[in-house]
């Protein structure tokens, strides 16, 4: 019952036809929708890569290699790579729709929508790179 | 008269994970996941260690862990509901229940509870 429809002896009941369970392949912008839905999976696949990551670390410097290693595995890194892709596509579907879900006023007028996006492109790039140099430096 | 929906909270969580996961999930993965197994980086163990072992890092990780984990079960829930049309209440129980778990591993990597 996530959206239960209004319906009592009273009034009728919506006819609704049961849609294809592989409606999504007929178009391209279903599928883009889907592989965006699907992203979130990959988003869970990091937090279990990045706790593995944390708990490597935490083992000690041979831990730490050994774990290395098996993320250099072909397999491993196909994974990653198709990982890194679901979440590029995340994040610039969820960049491209932040001005729907913002509305933000400056001096009484709404911020245009391609600043709302540029300024989440900016901070992605300034986060990367504070990232880049605390793994690195 | 219908209880409140607990689909706003729901959708907060989902919402800041999602931010969250677009900002940090790229770079760390293209670092941890392709650059470092590369060896295109190289990277400090002892360094490493450090900023680990930083009280503050584990907070914002156990932070991010948290959101991204009910990201997904948001997400995934209504993927499987939309995209499958499977419109079984187990579904939510495995999401939401599954990102509880996660949450608790995550405080037990983290701060060793």
């Amino acid at each position: 019952m996530i959206f239960p429809t209004p319906v009592s002896d009273f009034q009728p009941r919506w006819y609704r036809r049961r849609p294809s369970t592989f409606w999504f392949v007929e178009r391209r912008s279903y599928q883009l929708f889907v592989l965006r839905e699907l992203s979130s999976v990959f988003v869970a696949w990091f937090v279990v890569f990045l706790l593995l990551l944390v708990r490597a670390i935490g083992a000690g410097p041979a831990a730490f290699a050994a774990f290395v290693a098996w993320s250099g595995q072909p397999w491993m890194l196909v994974l990653n790579v198709v990982a890194l892709l679901f979440v590029v596509l995340h994040a610039v579907t969820w960049f491209a729709l932040a001005p729907d879900a913002m509305v933000l006023k400056a001096r009484g007028r709404r911020v245009p929508r391609h600043q709302i996006i540029a300024a989440h492109y900016a901070v992605w790039a300034v986060a990367s790179v504070l990232l880049a140099w605390l793994v690195v430096a | 008269m219908r209880r409140q929906a607990p689909e706003p909270f729901l959708w907060l969580l989902f919402s800041s994970g999602g931010l969250v996961a677009a900002f940090l999930i790229p770079i760390l993965l293209l670092l941890f996941g392709l650059a470092i197994p590369l060896g295109v980086v190289t990277v400090d163990y002892e360094h490493l260690r450090a900023v680990v072992g930083n009280p503050l890092t584990r907070l914002v990780l156990f932070g991010v862990c948290v959101l991204c984990l009910f990201h997904w079960a948001h997400r995934f829930r209504y993927t499987v509901y939309d995209g499958l049309q499977v419109k079984s209440r187990l579904i939510i129980v495995i999401c939401y229940g599954g990102a509880i778990v996660g949450t608790v591993l995550a405080g037990y990597v983290l701060f060793g509870l």
